[in-house]
């Protein structure tokens, strides 16, 4: 069975795009293959920066012929409809067939195949992948119109079996394919022939290309420890890095070299950023004193003097490099230690978003914010607000202006020169966190605060302008935003009532995206000084709102209208992302739905408690047999309400009961009761959930033993009204009808 | 061979060896244009010629100016006034980078010694509304030289796709030269009569930019002129295209486009003036490319564009 291999070679390929590229070419014609008969034993994807290679092993030599049968229209069916089977057919009227079978005579036609040979079909599915290949970005050049993602040379495309090697014949607007490929652009130029893939590899790794990116991030890997170690340093690792340089060499060469005295002083994330982004340098650290003090590079050629040159000139360019970076910092650090004011001052003239006003805007809704929700969270209300604004002061200084990714962690070094305490340097680096579902929650007090209030902020000032995530589209980050909060309050135990601060969050926006000049300040210095005295919810949100009854502004009249519906509207999207949490912890929707239905589900941890109590409780004997007992309850009941048009639910009286099992139950939910609401209090839902577990066995005997619709009207009331006793009692625990199954 | 392997000793040594080697792959050799410009790509050279059908070839240096950049002639390498080395080759041959190498050991880079590479990076410039698909080259970790075949101009495709160098001159002859301060640069031969550093030809006009550029520049006379550069611009391409006088079809997409690229300066001299918020940037960009665009509309007018009546067509 012959094999098959493929190279497309081009002018430099993105390394970004290669790995992806390589296993595209290897899906495309892997499934044009089989989808036209060819199979195969195994393929594999390669690239280097100027080659994709696809080696196809065990090939079948010609796809099989085939035959199939088609059933066709009845014998005397219109002619119309038998035109139309034969042209779908591909057969003429003589090569049908008639048949009997129970629904009468009926046409057939069979449609045989011949099998291809294997050089047609890969001809056909290379130039197909060629011509639709899904590059991010691909290009014209010269005068065609083929679209590449750089220039494409030439196509290598043999198939090898004993007898010896053929080139596929193909022609893609001039470029034909061949059976010769070229190694290394300097160190090795010239075509060569090859003849299989293991003759490729072999003749490649002559040619000083080494065609395996694995191998090649391996090979650099082992050689910068190697470097690294013999002088008693460890190399940063950085696995985005490695590949981006195995996608950038086609014969890596490791080079070490020194970070000029000048500038191991600066932050070791600022030496790394520095020689990351622009350089694509690995850092290399003395583990004795936790310094960046060397790095290195991967040239992509040996040169006469061992790379001395190439070193000399990375060299020089990365003095130039931290040289800037020196000059960021030091810059900054004088701003810094004068209070930082100008960055305060220039992020007014900065835009957060076109409603949503300048980064000062956002920051002082956050300052206020913050404080409001300091003392929910254990944190000084004063350093929590002082936090607040000094969180994205480091948005204006020159080097997160350099590199942005930064941001937080300059906040954080330029804290204490500008004279803050260590919570709020803390803060500053803190307040972004968790950025993803796997990231470190902080726990800090303050940056706690700063970090709810920011992602709080963000949350309800785009529910006020009404751009919400829909389907895939969240351009703001906005999920990842409320599952922050869902992980800052749960992780941390929070007791906060989520309903009250949006409210208090979105009439803040309402007044800045209605108001201008002085009403709005008043306005807005009338709600922090209400929340200051009362608190977020109640009093504070009704005094402001009492302000908007004169003509103050009719945009405003609607506001007071809408602020509790979107405020409900994003406590669900806050359950929406709460079920997806959950459900990963193994949490059922149904069993969340239960608990949702119940007050207070605005506090996340209390609802996750009981989600929790409830979630146990449904895997024991009892809870699962309650559940049944409890919903035929609630089913009769809701059947005899429906029929009588009456509710039950009241005044069942155990003087009325006439079997023991009735008084039984009578007692079971008086003792269930006097336990519950007392637990409940507690929030102790486990004490709940066990006294709603006695009661499994008394309603079970009760639903055995008597008959609830019987002829006599008083026994039937009472009965109906106990078992609305049962419902009554249960339903203070969670909405148990949700449960499923 | 053998004399374009030796080191250059001075800027316009380098300068002088980019124009011959282009001159001998034979492109145009074609002088620097004579407008205030952020980059070679602005000449006409570029941005027009590499709009329409006809084939095209020129290289030459471009003056550039970046008012932002300015540093009173103080930062090894930052400077307000430079020069950019642009080559421009319509259909782009499909040994341009082979071309472009040549022309790197034309300058005394030495193969053999030296890491070039080819690293991704996508041109586009909003002002000109227009893109391309690339490298930034690398010789030994510093960026020599941006590498781009261009995908649209002034918002029409390009075809053929034209291929475009630009060499940032001074960073590459420090660099080969082994200069860490381009004011200490030769700027002609060191053993020359008169020998002058970069700095005896430019340190006193960085400066007197610099201070100009950031601090003394009329603001109010720059946001005139290019109110009147935009509007005279717009009016030259509202005018007939058969000249009335001489009664020839005489399309003024050149004078026209000479006013767009006032614009876009004036615009960043207003920009180191401070005086452009973080919104306005985005609607001059916005004005200056609308100018861009219709000064493409029109060039594809013109027979330069490859316009063709139906009379030459036939």
């Amino acid at each position: 069975m012959p094999d098959l291999l493929i190279e497309l070679f081009s002018e430099e390929i993105p390394a970004r795009m290669q790995t992806r590229a390589a296993e595209d070419l290897k899906k495309l014609v892997t499934d044009g293959l089989v989808e036209a008969g060819l199979t195969y034993a195994g393929a594999t994807a390669l690239s280097t920066p100027r080659r994709l290679t696809l080696a196809v092993e065990g090939l079948l030599a010609q796809s099989p012929d085939t035959r199939e049968e088609r059933k066709g229209p009845k014998v005397g069916a219109p002619d119309k409809a038998i035109e139309g089977f034969l042209r779908g057919a591909g057969v003429t009227r003589d090569q049908l067939e008639e048949r009997d079978t129970p629904k009468g005579a009926v046409y057939f036609a069979t449609i045989e195949k011949q099998g291809r040979p294997a050089a047609d079909i890969i001809a056909e599915v290379l130039e197909h992948a060629i011509r639709n290949f899904p590059w991010p970005k691909s290009m014209r050049w010269g005068s065609g119109s083929l679209r590449w993602v750089r220039p494409l040379h030439s196509i290598l495309c043999i198939l090898t079996d004993e007898a010896g090697t053929n080139v596929v014949p193909l022609d893609i607007d001039g470029i034909t394919s061949g059976d010769t490929t070229e190694g290394h652009r300097f160190m090795a130029p010239g075509r060569f022939v090859v003849t299989g893939f293991a003759d490729y590899e072999a003749k490649l790794k002559a040619a000083k290309v080494i065609l395996s990116p694995a191998e090649r991030a391996d090979h650099i890997w082992a050689e910068a420890q190697n470097a690294a170690f013999a002088q008693g340093l460890e190399i940063v690792e950085d696995k985005g890095l490695l590949a981006e340089v195995a996608g950038l060499v086609e014969w890596p060469v490791v080079l070490m070299g020194d970070i000029a005295e000048d500038f191991i002083h600066l932050p070791p994330e600022v030496l790394q950023s520095s020689m990351r982004e622009h350089q694509k340098f690995f850092s290399v650290k003395n583990p004795k004193t936790d310094r960046i003090e060397k790095f290195i590079t991967v040239a992509n050629r040996e040169t006469a003097d061992h790379g001395a040159t190439i070193l000399a000139g990375n060299q020089k360019v990365l003095f130039a490099r931290l040289a800037d970076a020196k000059f960021f910092w030091e810059n900054d650090i004088r701003v810094a230690e004068a209070g930082g004011k100008p960055w305060l001052d220039s992020l007014g003239n900065v835009t957060f978003h076109n409603k949503l006003g300048t980064q000062a805007d956002r920051i002082d809704r956050i300052a206020s914010m913050t404080r409001a929700i300091a003392p929910a969270i254990g944190a000084n209300a004063d350093l929590a607000e002082q936090a607040a604004r000094w969180a994205k002061a480091d948005l204006s200084s020159e080097m997160v202006y350099e590199f942005p990714e930064l941001q937080g962690l300059m906040g954080k070094y330029y804290a204490a020169p500008a004279g803050y305490p260590t919570e709020v340097a803390d803060a500053a680096l803190e307040h972004y966190s968790p950025l993803g579902p796997s990231d470190d929650v902080p726990s800090a007090p303050v940056s706690v605060a700063v970090a709810m209030a920011d992602k709080l902020d963000t949350l309800t000032g785009f529910w006020a302008i009404d751009e919400k995530p829909t389907g895939s589209k969240d351009p703001f980050a906005l999920r990842r935003a409320a599952l922050g909060v869902i992980r800052l309050v749960l992780e941390n135990d929070l007791r906060v009532g989520l309903d009250q601060l949006f409210d208090a969050q979105l009439l803040r926006h309402e007044i800045e995206l209605n108001e201008n000049g002085d009403v709005r300040a008043a306005l807005l210095h009338d709600l922090d000084n209400e929340i200051a005295d009362h608190g977020v919810f109640g009093a504070a949100i009704r005094t402001v709102l009492d302000h908007f009854d004169g003509d103050l502004s009719k945009h405003l009249e609607g506001v007071k209208a809408s602020l509790p519906d979107t405020s409900s509207d994003l406590l669900g999207f806050f359950h929406d992302r709460l079920k997806v949490y959950l459900r990963d912890k193994g949490i059922r929707h149904d069993v969340i739905d239960a608990c949702l239905a119940m007050p207070g589900n605005d506090d996340l941890t209390l609802l996750v408690k009981r989600a929790e109590a409830l979630a146990t409780f449904l895997t024991t004997e009892d809870g699962e047999n309650l559940i049944q007992g409890v919903k035929r309850a609630t089913n009769i009941l809701a059947q005899a309400e429906e029929k009588d048009g009456v509710e039950y639910s009241y005044g069942a009286d155990v003087k009325f009961a006439e079997d023991d099992s009735e008084k039984a139950l009578f007692a079971a939910l008086d003792a269930a009761e006097a336990a519950i609401s007392p637990a409940m209090e507690a929030e102790d839902f486990a004490a709940a959930m066990s006294a709603m577990a006695a009661l499994r066995a008394p309603i079970d005997a009760f639903f055995e033993a008597v008959q609830i619709n019987t002829d006599n009207q008083i026994l039937r009331r009472n009965r109906l009204n106990l078992l609305s006793r049962i419902r009554v009692t249960c339903a203070g625990v969670a909405d148990l009808s949700k449960i499923e199954g | 061979m053998a004399t374009t392997k030796t080191k250059p000793q001075c800027f316009q040594e380098i300068i002088l060896r980019l124009q011959n080697y282009w001159a001998e792959k034979g492109c145009a050799v074609m002088q620097p244009y004579d407008l205030e410009v952020g980059a070679g790509t602005f000449h006409p050279a570029t941005t027009l010629r590499s709009l329409g059908s006809k084939p095209w070839a020129a290289a030459y240096v471009q003056p550039s100016r970046r008012p932002t950049d300015g540093r009173y002639g103080e930062n090894p390498n930052r400077l307000q006034h430079y020069y950019q080395y642009q080559v421009l080759i319509k259909p782009s041959p499909p040994d341009l980078q082979e071309l472009y190498l040549g022309s790197l050991e034309a300058i005394g880079i030495d193969m053999d010694m030296h890491d070039i590479r080819f690293v991704e990076d996508d041109w586009e410039s909003p002002t000109l509304g227009a893109w391309g698909l690339g490298w930034e080259v690398w010789c030994d970790g510093m960026e020599v030289s941006q590498f781009t075949y261009f995908q649209q101009v002034g918002g029409h495709d390009c075809k053929p796709v034209s291929g475009e160098l630009t060499y940032g001159l001074e960073r590459l002859a420090m660099y080969i030269l082994g200069v860490d301060h381009v004011m200490d640069m030769p700027f002609n031969a060191p053993d020359a009569l008169i020998p002058l550093t970069y700095g005896d030809v430019f340190k006193q006009t960085e400066e007197e930019y610099a201070r100009w550029n950031f601090d003394v520049a009329n603001t109010e006379v720059l946001l005139r002129h290019f109110e009147e550069a935009e509007a005279e611009c717009r009016a030259i391409l509202d005018q007939e295209h058969v000249d009335p006088k001489t009664g020839k079809r005489i399309v003024m997409a050149h004078p026209a486009y000479d006013q767009c690229i006032k614009a876009s300066h004036l615009f960043n001299l207003l920009d180191a003036r401070g005086v452009i918020s973080v919104t306005e940037r985005q609607a001059y960009i916005g004005r200056v490319r609308a100018l861009a665009k219709q000064c493409a509309d029109a060039f594809i007018q013109t027979t330069a564009g490859g316009w063709a009546s139906d009379g030459d067509a036939a």
